[in-house]
């Protein structure tokens, strides 16, 4: 018999079904998450309490909690960003609808994050290979690559449980919420897991299990905006919300999750066993075999190298635009009864009519937001640099004033159009609802510009920490989070003007409603331009390396 | 009439370059004529690759100077780059870039690219262009960067270890492509440390040893300074054969095999034939034993 010829190990990985090592590539990987995985927990186990104890303390009658409600489930856009409220007369009730599609999604993030970066990721660096040459049997690093995301997702959905029973919330309510969190991570863990088996790169796996992931999150969207609720049921997404935490729960609807995960766990198994190493389902894709015309000046290849990621935070800003835009003007319903949060609102969009005010703090976000975005390119300089990517470059006839200036006209005008589609996107909704498209419209695109300014302010001083102290490059994070705290906490906290004047979006006009004035705007383009100059003045006089 | 060493492409002298407290270059000196290929040879970290970053002007020198193409590497920077190309030893390409994309790229932003010898060179080192930059193993990296830099019409070819992961067909490939270049009056730079392929292409070498010039010159002029191995079957057992200037002297038999002073190779022969030559071998120093010595003497000298 053949079977008695093998060695005991070689007997025992066969009896063990190709999973000989899980447990040690388990350990392996749980100790490499035990940074990231904490952080998410921590995350939204946070937004879970943030948000009950702001239903507990602003909204302290059930009428109060009832109107909040019915402005809320009479509103197609806030019932598309978040479903409907299924139970409106307690604060559970509204803090699982706060929380729950929301929560459920970010859990989904996590658990594709983790999957793919134990298979795909692990894959394409060449580690697998030195495990896979190991005593490790060949579904084992999938198995406990799943076993570590449904670790992280079980271990968040206890925690968010007892987080909610602790601020007295109902202990059915409570677990029924952490459960409908782990179906969907679970779910995606199970659709990372077949993404990892079709995609060569982790960047792809991440980008396809992230776009089910959108659409998921898109189906029940307009499920829960229109009339066809039925078409929910097809969204896992959906099928959190369905299991109706703190708001009659139906346990049955935990099945299909489960259900599904194993469905998708047996496609990635049987791919596993069709696909070589480091082999992908899907064949890479080939580019051109020579340049585009366009292709020869260090714009278009700063173009071409952003051009992917501006496209990315496009949508999602022309998304959050029309979801501001369609909130507006039911803001005064939504805080109906809550003049807490009012005040809040009026002191961060500078007081006026309630809606703009609202739309004024929406901005000024979504300013911070975009910042985010100029940082991000200018830290893709110095990637480019200490990748090595930049020298050639030099060495061709390209200076590197010429470069620098290249890529910071690619994030100035990315800029503008993140922050216009903002504004026109809020605008036109805004203006839909309120019967004055042209009017909203305006005053929108121009609250957006106002922002940019204090934008480029941030993105010159990043600029600068790259070019004078290269090695201080991600400083320019610590700049943004400063303006972040300063402009976000700061009024609140009543911190002294000359403190909150440190930040460029302090002397931002709060538009639209608030009084405009140019000269604050063109100061703050000037210390843009200065700190550019400076920067590259710093670029021209160090070593590339 | 000018002075012809006023016209080398590549002249730095005394350059120093120090990281820290680490001294990276240490009064290196290098010289490279028109129209010669040139080996730049040294251990890892001896710094070839900071004397190339300063003659590109992507660094500047502590002191000493430099001169490229009888330009200020520093300040005329672009205007130099025009006329050279540069491979690195090391070449990232971006992910989502085609390699002929990066290829025509790097060409363009040189100021043009030969396009019928874009596509000789491209079947020659068997490449595909259409891969993208993330797909393309070491070795097809540096294709992507050989292929840029033989397609352009360059006065100066700077190779810092350009074969690195090239298989032994395709560093064929590039050395030919090298001579090709130094037919078309090319001048190259070609730092390396396969001593092998500085042998096979260069006509002068510059050795360098902790970020300095250790020796230069012409591969036979450095090897009149080494010595010849000899391997000998004779008539008779050699046994008290005085054999001045020889080194390592082993005897088997008839046979004997020795390292001999190139100095002193005439009068070692003549010893050998009053015992009788039946058959001999005698092999040049090679380029490895060169390097090695001035390896050792180090060696000895952090000993002492």
């Amino acid at each position: 018999m053949t079977t008695a010829a093998l060695r005991p190990t070689a007997r025992a990985a066969r009896r063990e079904g190709g999973l000989t090592g899980t447990g040690r590539l388990l350990k392996l990987w749980l100790r490499r998450d035990r940074v990231m995985a904490p952080c998410w927990m921590y995350g939204l186990t946070a937004l879970v309490a943030g948000t009950v104890y702001s239903f507990k303390n602003e909204y302290d009658t059930p009428e109060a909690l009832a109107n909040f409600a019915r402005g809320i489930n009479g509103n197609p856009s806030t019932r598309a960003m978040y479903g409907p409220v299924l139970d409106s007369g307690t604060v559970g009730g509204l803090s699982a609808w706060r929380v729950g599609a929301v929560g459920a999604a970010f859990t989904a993030v996590m658990c594709v994050l983790l999957v793919v970066r134990h298979t795909r990721a692990e894959e394409e660096t060449g580690r697998l290979e030195l495990v896979g040459a190991a005593a490790v049997g060949r579904r084992a690093p999938l198995t406990a690559a799943l076993l570590t995301a449904g670790t992280a997702a079980g271990v968040l959905a206890a925690v968010v449980a007892a987080v909610m029973i602790l601020f007295g919330m109902p202990v059915a309510g409570s677990v029924a919420l952490g459960l409908s969190w782990f179906g969907a991570g679970a779910v995606f863990a199970g659709v990372a897991a077949v993404t990892a088996q079709l995609a060569e790169t982790s960047r792809l796996a991440n980008g396809l299990a992230f776009g089910a992931l959108g659409t998921a999150y898109l189906v029940r969207g307009i499920a829960d905006a229109g009339s066809a609720h039925w078409v929910s049921w097809l969204s896992p997404i959906g099928w959190a919300q369905r299991v109706r935490p703190c708001a009659d729960e139906q346990w049955a609807v935990l099945l299909l999750p489960l259900a599904a995960t194993a469905a998708l766990v047996a496609v990635a198994y049987a791919l596993t066993e069709r696909r070589d190493l480091g082999a992908g389902v899907l064949a890479p894709s080939l580019g051109p075999a020579s340049a585009a015309p366009s292709l020869r000046s260090p714009l278009a290849l700063a173009w071409r190298l952003q051009r992917g990621a501006l496209a990315g935070w496009a949508a999602a800003f022309g998304i959050y635009g029309f979801a501001i835009g369609g909130v507006a003007d039911g803001v005064g319903d939504l805080v109906n009864g809550s003049e807490a949060v009012l005040d809040d609102i009026r002191k961060l969009g500078g007081g006026g009519d309630l809606a703009d005010a609202f739309l004024a703090t929406a901005m000024s976000l979504m300013a911070l937001f975009t910042a985010a975005y100029a940082v991000q390119t200018v830290m893709r300089m110095r990637a480019e640099e200490s990748a090595g990517r930049l020298e050639p470059l030099l060495a061709t006839a390209v200076g590197r004033a010429r470069w620098a200036v290249a890529n910071l006209a690619v994030t100035a005008a990315g800029t503008a159009v993140l922050l216009l589609l903002t504004g026109f996107s809020a605008g036109l909704v805004h203006g839909a609802r309120t019967g004055d498209v042209d009017g909203r419209l305006v005053r929108q695109l121009g609250a957006a510009l106002a922002q940019l300014p204090s934008v480029w302010v941030i993105a010159a001083v990043a600029f600068l920490l790259f070019a004078a102290l290269p090695r201080a490059t991600s400083a320019g994070w610590g700049v943004l989070a400063a303006c972040l705290f300063l402009g976000q906490v700061g009024p609140l906290l009543d911190l002294p003007q000359a403190v909150l004047d440190v930040s460029p979006f302090t002397h931002t006009p709060k538009l639209p409603g608030g009084d405009f004035s140019a000269t604050p705007l063109i100061a703050l383009t000037a210390v843009a331009v200065a700190v550019t100059a400076a920067g590259l003045l710093a670029l021209r006089r160090r070593d590339i390396a | 009439m000018t002075d012809p060493v006023q016209d080398d492409p590549v002249q730095a002298e005394g350059l120093v370059k120090t990281f820290g407290r680490t001294r990276a270059l240490d009064g290196l000196d290098l010289r490279v004529a028109p129209g010669e290929v040139h080996g730049f040879l040294g251990p890892n970290g001896a710094g070839k690759s900071t004397t190339i970053r300063i003659l590109l002007g992507l660094m500047r020198a502590g002191s000493g100077s430099a001169r490229l193409l009888g330009g200020d590497p520093w300040r005329d920077a672009t205007a130099l780059h025009r006329r050279l190309a540069y491979v690195p030893g090391d070449v990232t390409l971006w992910p989502n870039l085609s390699g002929g994309e990066v290829i025509d790229l790097l060409g363009r932003l040189r100021g043009g690219l030969d396009q019928a010898r874009r596509a000789e060179l491209l079947d020659r080192f068997e490449l595909d262009p259409r891969k993208k930059g993330r797909a393309y193993s070491k070795g097809n990296r540096q294709k992507v960067a050989l292929v840029a830099a033989f397609a352009s019409d360059a006065e100066l070819l700077v190779l810092d270890e350009p074969t690195s992961g090239l298989d032994p067909l395709m560093e064929e490939v590039f050395q030919e492509c090298v001579r090709e270049e130094r037919r078309r009056g090319r001048t190259v730079l070609l730092s390396s440390h396969i001593l092998s392929e500085v042998e096979a292409l260069c006509d002068r070498v510059t050795i360098i040893r902790k970020g300095r010039t250790v020796e230069t010159g012409t591969l036979d002029g450095l090897r009149h300074l080494t010595r010849t191995s000899i391997k000998a079957e004779l008539a008779a057992p050699p046994d008290g054969l005085p054999l001045p200037g020889a080194h390592d002297v082993r005897i088997e038999g008839n046979t004997i095999r020795f390292e001999v002073e190139t100095s002193e190779l005439d009068a070692a022969l003549k010893q050998l034939t009053t015992a009788g030559v039946r058959s001999l071998t005698s092999r040049p120093p090679t380029l490895e034993e060169l390097f090695l010595r001035h390896y050792e003497d180090d060696l000895v000298q952090e000993a002492s």
